[in-house]
């Protein structure tokens, strides 16, 4: 088929504009690249002399060191802990009607549009008053609160494309309901539970607002240490740091678009 | 099914974490109507002087911008992801489309405040688009762009366009195709069959990515933190400052019951506004 002038037209007129949205959304992410490399502490654009120091400096900077490994922590409990409350949920939903059921689920739910401050100070203000400490506990606890969402979509996701009759053939031939999800539910689920986990984590290690009300200096997570020094400090460190960042969460993403189908999971599949 | 194996193993753990939940935004609810003793972390009796003090001019005003500035940020926001979505979902090339995926989706998991900084780099007076300006000679000296809503307002679109382009995405991925073929066939131009059959059918997923988009601008705290800088004063903001400046928890609690009541009834005037859109998609 040929195509007429105008259409031809319009098609490179959509590509430029795609294009320029692309590089909207990717500039910040250069300007930080070519940032990191400055030589003076000066934040200015662009660098007059290249070096590596500011990466240095990040990784000596102790409070990021260790923001990074209470970060570590939180994010492995939480997620973790989400993924096996927020998984079993979701079936328990998908499958079974019981009591409560629509209002437990809405109250789950909740945290995607209650502002992520509202929580760090409810959970804040609860500590307070039953007299717990700013301690690990309440950060993990409001991660849990947070991710949840994000685990029981993906979950319930990998449900929809369960093949049912796979658990029923397991059970017709004469498996216990505890065998049936241990060897054929819970394996076919997999795939969305790991990517449920490592979207659950990736959003734990990065969540400030809430953490900034939650945590304590001793208990302060990466991006709470992050934003403090941006407080305190002009200098290129913080682009080193973001540099790294960027990197990492790309190339997690990358590993979960090749392996697990970043499309499933967003539910922007096309097919 | 009647046999329901594993119910309460499976409900209970949630149950738990869904009171926790509960008794967090109770104890929010309960401090609003608290009493505040200065210089005291102590609370005092029950008072609704908290709601009263929310009607001076700064906190009406501060409610007031917020919603303004959400509204600005996810129409913003909608206009420069509806491509980016359109794109994702309808181009040939399996590389372009992990290309725009990783590319839209990687900002979602870098968290606020590398994304914040980020940004301040790019309009500092020093920063790249300043430099760039002044290079080119369109300005004589640095404009001032950090410290404006403005400033805030191009940061937040940023942050919120990753959520925006999935929920696009996932009501573009869902149009049977058929329908602008059928409208092609019939000798529709492709501008005429993204207006009356595209559009039109993509509109659950525009309404939803725009009350996503608002309720995430609303609570988005160290955007307008860092890049307002104190001069663009926003619910969050001055909810922070309430607690952790002035030790104000009752105040900063009453501010926050009033800010989701508001940011709640605005969604849901949102949703009952597009219904006659939403069902014109449905009947298409």
């Amino acid at each position: 088929m040929k195509r007429s002038p105008a259409a031809i037209a319009l098609r490179w007129s959509g590509r430029v504009l795609v294009a320029a949205i692309l590089l909207f959304v990717l500039l910040p992410g250069i300007v930080v690249a070519v940032t990191a490399f400055n030589d003076r502490a000066l934040l200015a654009f662009p660098p007059q002399a290249w070096s590596l120091r500011w990466f240095w400096r990040a990784f000596s900077y102790s409070d990021f060191g260790r923001g990074f490994w209470n970060g570590l922590t939180v994010t492995l409990w939480a997620s973790s802990i989400a993924l096996v409350v927020g998984a079993a949920f979701a079936i328990a939903i998908h499958r079974y009607t019981f009591v409560l059921k629509s209002l437990l689920e809405g109250i789950l739910l909740s945290p995607l549009i209650i502002p992520h401050y509202t929580i760090g100070l409810g959970v804040l203000i609860l500590a307070s008053q039953t007299g717990a400490g700013r301690g690990f506990p309440l950060v993990i606890l409001t991660h849990v609160l947070l991710v949840l969402p994000f685990v029981m979509r993906s979950t319930f996701i990998s449900l929809e494309n369960l093949d049912g009759r796979l658990e029923l053939a397991a059970s017709s031939l004469g498996a216990t309901p505890g065998r049936v999800l241990l060897t054929v539910t819970i394996p076919l689920l997999l795939p969305g539970l790991l990517s449920g986990w490592l979207f659950a984590a990736i959003l734990s290690f990065n969540e400030f607002t809430a953490t900034l009300f939650v945590s304590s200096q001793a208990t302060q997570t990466l991006p709470v240490a992050m934003y403090n020094y941006v407080r305190e400090f002009a200098d290129p460190t913080l682009a080193a740091l973001s540099v790294i960042y960027i990197a990492v969460t790309a190339l997690l993403l990358s590993f979960a678009n090749a392996f697990l189908g970043l499309e499933k999971i967003l539910n922007v599949d096309a097919h | 099914m009647t046999k329901r194996p594993f119910l309460g193993w499976f409900v209970s753990p949630a149950g738990l974490v869904a009171l926790g939940l509960t008794a967090a935004m109770a104890a929010v609810f309960q401090f609003s109507m608290r009493a505040y003793i200065p210089g005291s972390l102590e609370v005092g009796g029950f008072t609704l002087q908290n709601f009263a003090a929310l009607v001076r001019p700064l906190y009406a005003l501060a409610f007031w911008n917020t919603i303004l500035l959400c509204f600005e940020t996810a129409a913003f926001t909608l206009i420069l992801a509806y491509p980016l979505a359109y794109a994702l979902v309808r181009t040939r090339s399996s590389a372009v489309r992990s290309f725009i995926l990783i590319a839209a989706v990687t900002p979602l998991f870098l968290g606020e405040v590398v994304r914040t900084y980020s940004w301040m780099i790019v309009l500092g007076n020093n920063g790249f688009l300043n430099t760039l300006l002044v290079k080119l000679g369109l300005v004589a000296r640095p404009v001032q762009m950090m410290f404006t809503s403005g400033g805030v307002i191009a940061a937040l679109v940023h942050v919120t366009m990753p959520i925006m382009v999935i929920m696009l995405a996932a009501g573009l991925s869902h149009i049977d195709r058929n329908c602008e073929k059928a409208a092609e066939s019939l000798g529709a131009g492709p501008v005429r069959v993204f207006l009356t059959i595209t559009l039109p059918l993509s509109m659950p997923g525009i309404v939803a990515g725009f009350s996503t988009a608002f309720a995430w601008t609303f609570s988005a705290f160290a955007t307008p933190q860092l890049i307002g800088g104190g001069r663009v004063s926003t619910v969050s903001t001055l909810i922070y400052q309430l607690g952790f400046s002035s030790f104000n928890f009752p105040f900063a609690a009453s501010l926050s019951i009033v800010g989701l009541a508001l940011s709640l009834a605005v969604i849901a005037l949102l949703k009952q506004a597009t219904r006659p859109l939403e069902r014109l998609a449905s009947a298409t």
